[in-house]
């Protein structure tokens, strides 16, 4: 930050969360295509779609972390989106703030539910 | 209050506000704000259909019985409209999404160009659902 921020130059937009958020939701997005190829290659190189074939994909370690990291992004990518939503829509700041905490909360609960269904095979 | 400060605050200034929901109707739809409240409401869809999916993908991958009861499910023919709406939510953000990133890459930026990768973007992700349609319903 420049050490003269008096006057007309003073930073008034300090925080760059908005930069950063606009950032993630983009690398979140190529991620997340890059692991639907992934799956779809999966999925029509193998024979027939059986469970085998489906769990045995998940059984392995690498795509395990594969799925937890996309789905990590996945969370965030609709964390930043939806908070735009809101940010747009509702013009109540005390409903705003608790659709928000509320939807941190619940991507939180999915994120734990991911590493428990991603384990269990 | 200084002299300066109550000068500009008299200056009569054109305020620029959000549209208002009821004035949605005076305004004509493109094709490009289409795919753009298409993305919003796709994506929107998704995330309430978050536990949905996590549920879906723990009884496919679960155990052998689990798979085979979600088979079951999936089957009925309701179960196969809300996965067709799913594939058509991915499909549509997914293309706009695309086309999201490619504008960042400041890429067809321009009134024509915009509008024709808008209708690409429906094109393309109609055409998904729709194979996805025939698919889910055994046409082959």
């Amino acid at each position: 930050m420049a050490t003269n921020n008096i006057g007309p130059k003073r930073l008034v937009v300090g925080a760059h969360y908005g930069m950063k958020d606009w950032l993630a939701q983009r690398l979140t997005a190529v991620l997340m295509a890059v692991y639907t190829f992934t799956l779809l290659f999966a999925f029509l190189s193998g024979q027939n779609f059986t469970y085998e074939g489906w769990a045995g994909l998940f059984a392995q370690q690498w795509f395990k972390l594969f799925s937890l990291v996309t789905f990590a992004a996945l969370f965030y990518h609709a964390w930043v989106g939806l908070r735009d939503i809101w940010m747009d829509y509702v013009k109540s700041v005390g409903l705003r703030l608790t659709l928000q905490m509320a939807t941190i909360v619940w991507l939180l609960v999915c994120a734990a539910w991911t590493v428990q269904i991603l384990w269990s095979v | 209050m200084s002299e300066a400060v109550r000068e500009t605050s008299k200056k009569q200034r054109r305020e620029f506000r959000n549209i208002h929901i009821t004035e949605l109707s005076n305004y004509r739809m493109t094709l490009a704000s289409t795919v753009s409240i298409l993305h919003r409401i796709s994506g929107f869809i998704m995330f309430l259909a978050l536990p949905l999916v996590l549920y879906m993908l723990q009884m496919s991958i679960l155990s052998e019985d689990s798979f085979k009861y979600f088979a079951g499910i999936a089957s009925h023919p309701l179960a196969k409209l809300v996965i067709l709406g799913l594939a058509w939510a991915y499909f549509q953000h997914f293309c706009a999404g695309v086309r999201h990133l490619f504008m960042d890459l400041h890429l067809g930026l321009d009134k024509e160009s915009a509008r024709k990768s808008s209708v690409g973007v429906l094109a393309v992700s109609l055409s998904l659902t729709f194979l996805t349609a025939l698919k889910l319903f055994g046409v082959f």
